[in-house]
């Protein structure tokens, strides 16, 4: 088990995830249009006026991005069960956790996508600051996805084998997002909003160590999930 | 597949040593609370609404009990692999669900009463509220999965992964509101009813050991009967 032959299997199904994700595009396109819908229905829900304050439309942007997530986890599991290719990639040699720090990362660049669209459309909107907010809200956005899609995937690989997968998943899963979410959303609602107080790098902080610690627990976790 | 259950009372199926501990459990409860309320005067702000605490208190205390419970014997599953390691988180998670439903009602309507509000957003009612869904969670994924392997394994990473949260959102939920405000709630007590909660919070603790032990015996049983209805089911076919 060396670690450059760990790296390729990694890589392999990364390209693997994303490959099949560009040719249909379906999981993507329903997320999106998900989150753009959801964005435009908590304008009508909150009212115009109130979501343009910063710091409502950024708890709206993050719960967005939670309810549009939560759909592709499972799915990026199902695709590879339907046919029993999960057996065979655990059946190849190597160290199974590759299997899964290949899922997380292919899901954080799916994620990151239906992101950066759910901000352009939100800004448009709600008429956000995006723009001022700087190269910060980018870190923030990366940094709460990573977060966000290391606990999903992990929770996903559990949930997608089970008849109720849908509920399941949420049931599991949300309730372990408290932290993040809250870090996120401080976060972003201080950049939208100028950050006068100087919030947000304690914050920004915050979520990286979540990071790391929800990282280092599902990575050393995931292998008592996968093996049968 | 039904678990079938053993004929007999329930005197030939729980062990005497479970219905002793009962009985006394029971009792010392009993005598606990009479206590508490009898020694106990009215407090000055809040009268007899103060004899809340003598359950919400002993509650919140032991249902942290049952869930380090559950982290330990999760472990130990992990590591061990045995399968009564299993049974005994599962028992502890139960009877930890049930006392956090308890404290969380309980102190909203001791909150409701003396703050105001039904609710409030402090570190220690929010992490209650969180550790309360990820048990809720763990249960209901239990009751999905039909492998015992693969329950075991899952509800344990679950189980450790779900109490190691609680800790990171007790604090980040804390940092939150200290952001925003700060929210105390009176601390102090006196020698009063410090006797009262003390009895009352063994009081609790032997209830908790008594529906562990139950749960935990229950399903052992279970178990041992499905091996049972297994194995006939075998020889059943081996004869034909």
């Amino acid at each position: 088990m060396s670690r450059p032959g760990e790296w390729t299997r990694v890589r392999a199904i990364l390209w693997k995830d994303l490959v099949t994700e560009w040719r249909t595009r379906t999981s993507f396109n329903a997320a999106a249009f998900l989150a753009a819908l959801i964005v435009l229905l908590f304008g009508f829900a909150l009212g115009p006026d109130r979501v343009t304050a910063g710091a409502v439309s950024a708890g709206v942007v993050w719960m967005t991005l939670l309810f549009a997530g939560v759909l592709t986890f499972n799915r990026a599991w199902e695709r590879e069960i339907e046919n029993g290719a999960l057996e065979a990639l655990v059946l190849y040699p190597g160290d199974v956790r590759s299997i899964f720090v290949g899922k997380v990362l292919a899901n954080v660049v799916f994620l990151l996508a239906v992101g950066a669209l759910v901000i352009v459309v939100a800004g448009i909107l709600y008429g956000l600051p995006v723009r001022e907010a700087g190269p910060l809200l980018v870190v923030v956005f990366v940094l709460g996805i990573v977060g966000f899609v290391t606990l999903g995937t992990f929770y996903a690989a559990m949930a997608s084998r089970l008849r109720a997968r849908e509920v399941l998943l949420p049931l599991l899963l949300f309730p372990m997002l408290v932290p993040l979410l809250l870090a996120a959303v401080e976060a972003t609602a201080a950049l939208l909003t100028g950050d006068l107080l100087g919030n947000a790098p304690q914050w920004i902080r915050l979520l990286i160590v979540f990071d790391v610690v929800f990282a280092v627990a599902t990575y050393f976790a995931f292998e008592f999930v996968i093996e049968e | 597949m039904e678990a079938q259950r053993s004929t007999g009372g329930t005197a030939t199926v729980l062990p005497r040593w479970i219905l002793g501990f009962g009985a006394f459990a029971i009792l010392f409860f009993m005598a606990s609370q009479v206590t508490a309320f009898t020694i106990s005067p009215a407090e000055r702000d809040m009268g007899n609404l103060q004899k809340i605490l003598y359950v919400h208190v002993p509650a919140a205390w032991i249902s942290m009990v049952s869930y380090f419970l559950v982290f330990v014997a999760s472990i130990g599953y992990l590591w061990r692999g045995r399968e009564r390691l299993d049974l005994f988180a599962a028992s502890a998670a139960e009877a930890g669900v049930v006392l956090t439903g308890l404290t969380l009602a309980l102190g909203s309507i001791w909150g409701r009463s003396t703050w105001g509000t039904w609710w409030e957003w402090d570190p220690r009612l929010t992490s209650t509220a969180v550790l309360f869904l990820v048990f809720v969670g763990y249960l209901s994924l239990r009751g999905f999965i039909e492998d015992d392997v693969r329950r075991a394994r899952w509800s344990a990473a679950i189980g450790i992964l779900g109490f190691l949260n609680v800790i990171i959102v007790y604090y980040s939920v804390q940092w939150w509101r200290g952001i925003h405000q700060t929210q105390s709630s009176p601390e102090t007590l006196s020698p009063m009813y410090t006797l009262g909660l003390r009895m009352n919070a063994f009081a609790f603790l032997f209830l908790m050991i008594l529906f562990v032990s139950v749960r935990y015996h229950t399903a052992v049983l279970e178990r041992g009967a499905e091996a049972r209805e297994e194995e006939e089911a075998l020889a059943g076919a081996a004869h034909v």
